[in-house]
């Protein structure tokens, strides 16, 4: 392994072309951190916005009328707004209102660090797509199907979890698909607050290498083949999931 | 919505209307805004009654110009760069239908390419990777950062519009091509006269979609030293010495201009849908 790290020290004394995540051991554990904070972004994001999304569709169908408008009003809000605007107004102004906890170093931190504050305003940001991608899902599903759930006893609550929401899954999942994958890409807007992901952990190693070029081809060879294994993972999943007379 | 019904037996019941009580916005909603904007600073004003500093409303108000033409600035590239993205986006679109398939071929990876690429690494990309300046014929044409921004911006709108004019063009029915070559029309008066008259009406709402997600986009020029609005804030509340009742206020009406600007094209497209849907 270790010579195959050489060989690039090597390739740089030989062509410039410096990539020094490979054989520089400090440079590559940056790299590595930061491709799995990116995950971990992610997949945290990725969690949290389909609960929002599930929950969100679930409200939005609710008999009381004021629910419906504030979930409307939530969804109009985060995506009519820069993500970016948003992740600023978390990150420095609701967490200005925050109390401050002493750090151990006799200083005081705020209590929700960046990447917190990162995944809690992307998820709000996808989330909102997600509750109108799950709520066109369910709106999918036939009434005839809620009727008959109906007549056999189900409750409401019942009716959601085992009736509507398997179905509509299956219609929603194209759309949720695309919108899973634009949240991997906004991840990198965690840059901005500083969050050790990809991006930043590269503009830390071009900063010290002087290698934008190869810094900046390498980091979008690395987020297409990430969104390209998310994308097939949801075909994989759309595949298995697949009800033969149901859905396009 | 009548909750009653539901206790009904669902056997013979006439089939009822979906609610369909979307969010919109109406003329009460903004007193509703304005009075929850004054509850919530009456006690932010008792506690900066400091008497060196002014109210909060007062230092938006002395700032609300420079941020507003921040604001005129981000619309104006958004505009350049859609513009620039849709003629690139429209001929590699174009190309991804060509019968040559080496053609085809260059013009699907680019658009994939530049699909899957978040958009804040490609203006990073185009930032860093452009020169500052570039000489033709011995006249130097400088490249300011702005210009490298709308650049950067239109990759992946060129990409976006890449897709959506290949959706529209096979979405159509295949007879429509049929037809037309039985007629003996040339595939390119197939394209030009047939083809694609047909496809601007599907094409519009998922244009105008793309334009408000580019709109919101233009933030992130920030982040590149562009001095858009919201540089412009932050210059504006590092002026005011970093006052933290001041940032709920100033990033909440970042995020107001936005949704002024980006919600009635959001309607709007929905709208158009609607009204271009075809019914079958």
């Amino acid at each position: 392994m270790d010579a195959f790290f050489e060989w690039f020290r090597v390739l740089y004394d030989e062509t410039g072309i410096n990539l020094p995540f490979l054989y520089d051991s400090y440079d590559r554990n940056r790299m590595i951190d930061g491709f799995f904070m990116t995950i971990k972004l992610s997949v945290v994001c990725l969690f949290f916005s389909i609960i929002i999304g599930i929950i969100g569709a679930w409200l939005q169908n609710s008999p009381f009328k004021w629910t419906r408008r504030i979930m409307n009003g939530y969804i109009q809000l985060f995506r009519n707004t820069p993500p970016l605007v948003q992740l600023y107004f978390f990150y420095f102004a609701i967490s200005s209102l925050l109390p401050t906890m002493s750090n151990g170093y006799g200083g005081q931190q705020p209590i929700l660090g960046g990447f917190a504050w990162a995944a809690i305003s992307l998820s709000f940001f996808a989330g909102a797509f997600n509750v109108e991608i799950f709520r066109s899902g369910i709106e999918a599903v036939p009434d005839s199907t809620i009727e008959a759930a109906e007549a056999l006893g189900f409750s409401r609550l019942t009716i959601y979890l085992h009736i509507t929401l398997p179905l509509a899954i299956r219609v929603a999942l194209p759309a949720l698909n695309n919108n899973l994958v634009n949240l991997v890409k906004t991840t990198t807007l965690a840059y901005a607050i500083a969050v050790p992901e990809m991006l930043y952990e590269a503009n830390q190693i071009w900063s010290d290498n002087v290698n934008v070029t190869e810094m900046m081809v390498f980091l979008l060879l690395t987020y297409f083949v990430l969104v390209g294994v998310l994308v097939w993972v949801m075909h994989r999943w759309e595949k298995r999931l697949k009800i033969p007379g149901f859905g396009a | 919505m009548n909750n009653s019904n539901h206790k009904i037996m669902p056997v013979m019941m006439a089939p009822r209307p979906r609610p369909d009580d979307r969010f919109q916005l109406q003329s009460w909603h903004g007193y509703v805004l304005a009075a929850i904007c004054v509850a919530a600073g009456v006690p932010a004003a008792f506690a900066a009654t400091d008497p060196g500093q002014a109210g909060m409303f007062e230092t938006l108000l002395r700032w609300m110009p420079l941020l507003l033409k921040g604001f005129i600035f981000n619309i104006v590239i958004s505009i350049s760069a859609m513009a620039v993205g849709t003629l690139v986006g429209a001929a590699l679109g174009l190309g991804q239908i060509s019968l040559n398939p080496f053609v085809q071929k260059i013009a699907w990876i680019v658009t994939q390419f530049f699909r899957n690429a978040p958009w804040l690494v490609l203006l990073f990309f185009a930032m860093f990777l452009l020169p500052f300046e570039v000489k033709v014929f011995g006249l130097t044409i400088p490249l300011p950062d702005w210009l490298k921004a709308i650049l950067g911006l239109s990759l992946p709108v060129m990409a976006n519009v890449s897709e959506i004019v290949r959706g529209a063009i096979q979405s159509l029915p295949s007879g429509q091509w049929e037809a037309a070559e039985s007629l003996a029309f040339s595939r390119t008066q197939v394209l030009w006269r047939i083809i694609l008259p047909q496809c601007v009406k599907r094409m519009l709402p998922p244009w105008m979609n793309l334009y408000s997600i580019l709109t919101m986009a233009t933030v992130l020029a920030s982040i590149v030293g562009v001095s858009e609005v919201m540089t412009l804030t932050g210059q504006a509340l590092a002026a005011e010495g970093g006052r933290s009742d001041l940032l709920i206020p100033f990033y909440s009406f970042v995020l107001l201009l936005f949704f002024a600007y980006c919600y009635p094209i959001a309607r709007w497209t929905v709208r158009l849908e609607k009204k271009f849907s075809v019914i079958t």
